[in-house]
């Protein structure tokens, strides 16, 4: 493996991240619980397209082929893709969609921050942008599962079974391939492993004061940022999302 | 338009001289184009009328997420989708700012809600129509944002204040409404052959529903007179929908598309375009919830606030724990 092919498979690691979960958010357009989430939400997803369209258009561009950002999310298949199984999975009711928004925040505020010391100025630019929005995400899924989860009874009960479902996925955002190893030893992007204690710690601090209790057992569902193996959910999502791509090939929108 | 019909709570322009001495100093005041504020003296049927108009137009915003919400998740380039999520963003916020506007008349924004919901308020004919292909997308923001925006230019100069400065507000980022909706069928009108049949669909389709958004013809209209003496309503529904034909024909002959209706033609002598009258058979219909949507319109905007329920007490119940814990605390 070369060094442009680990980044090209960083690059499509933290593009499809965005891309998959901007998608999922946007799925709630016009039917959250408040006015002011619809707004929220539609912001997240915005930003998260946004930077998409960054780590994508620079995961084409390293990969040498033409390849566009668009070509890239819209015209591969399933097993090309590499973001982490959370992201794919259903929204569920709101109060899953913002675990798993808090939970995926969580690191991509502690990546985004490493990432803006990259020895690569491009991936440093573009963490440099998306760390600010994302501390702002951050900062309000955080505010939400503490809200919901010290809530009431019935927001608490939720909350923790949101946890207890989604948990278990977020080890695979902290494992490491011979892809990480090559871009940690040039200083380009981290081990991912080395995120772990930053992350326990803001995810640790959030629970507490949402009265959640972290499940036990150490079960990592993983397969997603490797493209080994996807969940079923994933196609029926790029079946929407790539749909007008694919029925009208070459036109230009 | 994103308030259409709205009964004017009175019968009839009250004679001055019938007027109390606050209702001619009220009229005064509007005569001379000074703005109502919240703490002024109103006739009641001016803020009722105002509530209903408003809340209607708040509603309008709301549900009108739903029809290009349909699309976000289809959105067929990233620029595309985050160029739409923008606007849907923004339509939200124009709800919030109308809501606020109403509360400033004593009325909450849970209270229009539930109004809404039991079908005792309306919002906008034009969502309760579908958006069936892609330029449905780019001929919603060029039409109905298109006439959406002539109305609420007109309603700047509107007699309320806090209404006044919310459509100000709202028509800087309509603007950008409109232009992206344009571009995108633009895109497609001179795309390829397929890409042009959706085009010329989206336009045949939404044609008649956007010219019913301004409400129906002058002759028809029972509840203007009041409400144009109060400047609630700043022009009349024809001059409006005679303004949106003007401006939108020869957007229509840039694409080169078929125009929507054969009868449209420039009239020298009127100095205006000539047009055919929408279906008002069928825009009736539409209002009376028998509209191609409505009842999944309803459905959903439903769903989504009972669904919502736990989440919203959950916050409140949240919130007030929080601020007992700080009063014990000190
Ligand atoms: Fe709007
Ligand atoms: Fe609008
Ligand atoms: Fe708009």
């Amino acid at each position: 493996m070369t060094r442009d092919e680990a980044l090209f498979e960083f690059l499509l690691r933290m593009g499809d991240n965005t891309l998959i979960l901007g998608h999922r958010v946007s799925e709630w357009c016009g039917h959250s619980p408040v006015l002011e989430e619809d707004i929220a939400l539609a912001n997240t997803a915005l930003d998260m397209i946004g930077q998409t369209q960054l780590w994508l258009g620079l995961a084409g561009e390293v990969e040498g082929k033409g390849r566009t950002a668009d070509n890239l999310a819209f015209l591969r298949d399933a097993w090309d893709f590499r973001n982490v199984l959370m992201v794919e999975l259903p929204n569920g009711d709101f109060g899953q969609t913002l675990m798993r928004q808090f939970l995926y925040d969580a690191w991509s505020f502690v990546m985004t921050d490493w990432l803006k010391g990259s020895a690569d100025e491009r991936i440093a630019a573009i963490a440099e942008k998306a760390h600010k929005e994302v501390t702002y995400h951050l900062e309000r899924s955080g505010d939400t599962v503490i809200g919901l989860g010290d809530g009431t009874e019935e927001s608490h009960r939720r909350m923790q079974a949101a946890l207890d479902y989604l948990y278990p996925y977020c080890g695979e955002m902290f494992e490491k391939d011979k892809a990480d190893e090559l871009l940690a030893e040039a200083g380009i992007a981290p081990d991912p492993a080395e995120l772990r204690a930053e992350y326990d710690d803001i995810v640790g601090r959030v629970l507490a004061e949402a009265t959640l209790a972290i499940p036990g057992g150490d079960y990592v569902h993983k397969g997603g940022r490797n493209g080994r193996m996807h969940t079923e959910h994933l196609g029926h999502l790029l079946t929407s999302m790539q749909w007008l791509q694919r029925a009208y090939p070459g036109a230009a929108w | 338009m994103y308030a259409q019909m709205i009964k004017t709570a009175s019968n009839g322009i009250k004679p001055r001289e019938e007027m109390s001495e606050e209702e001619r100093a009220f009229q005064d005041k509007i005569d001379n184009d000074i703005k109502i504020e919240p703490r002024d003296w109103m006739p009641e049927d001016y803020r009722r009328t105002l509530i209903r108009q408003i809340g209607q137009h708040a509603h309008s915003e709301v549900v009108g997420q739903l029809p290009e919400g349909n699309w976000i998740t289809r959105a067929p380039t990233l620029e595309r989708k985050a160029i739409l999520l923008a606007k849907v963003q923004d339509e939200a916020g124009h709800g919030l700012y109308l809501y606020s506007a109403a509360e400033t008349l004593g009325v909450s924004r849970d209270e229009l809600i539930e109004l809404l919901h039991e079908g005792k308020m309306k919002y906008s004919s034009i969502f309760n129509y579908p958006t069936l292909n892609w330029a449905d997308i780019g001929a919603v923001g060029w039409l109905v944002d298109g006439a959406a925006i002539v109305n609420q230019v007109a309603l700047q100069r509107t007699s309320y204040g806090p209404y006044s400065r919310a459509m100000i507000r709202i028509c800087k980022e309509e603007s950008f409404h409109a232009r992206q909706g344009y571009d995108a069928i633009r895109a497609m009108a001179f795309g390829t052959p397929e890409q042009k049949r959706q085009a010329q669909d989206a336009l045949n389709r939404l044609w008649f529903p956007a010219l019913m958004m301004f409400g129906p013809s002058d002759a028809e209209s029972t509840h203007s007179e009041q409400s144009m003496a109060w400047k609630i309503k700043v022009k009349s529904n024809d001059e409006l929908r005679q303004q949106f034909v003007d401006q939108t024909i020869p957007q229509i002959e840039y694409l080169k598309l078929d125009l929507p209706d054969p009868n449209i033609k420039w009239n020298e002598e009127r100095g205006h375009y000539d047009f055919s009258e929408p279906d008002w058979p069928e825009f009736f219909n539409v209002i009376k919830g028998n509209g191609p949507c409505n009842v999944d319109r309803m459905k959903d905007r439903v769903a989504a606030w009972d669904d919502g329920e736990w989440v919203r007490d959950g916050l409140l119940a949240h919130a007030r724990k929080k601020a007992a814990r700080k009063v014990a605390a000190e």
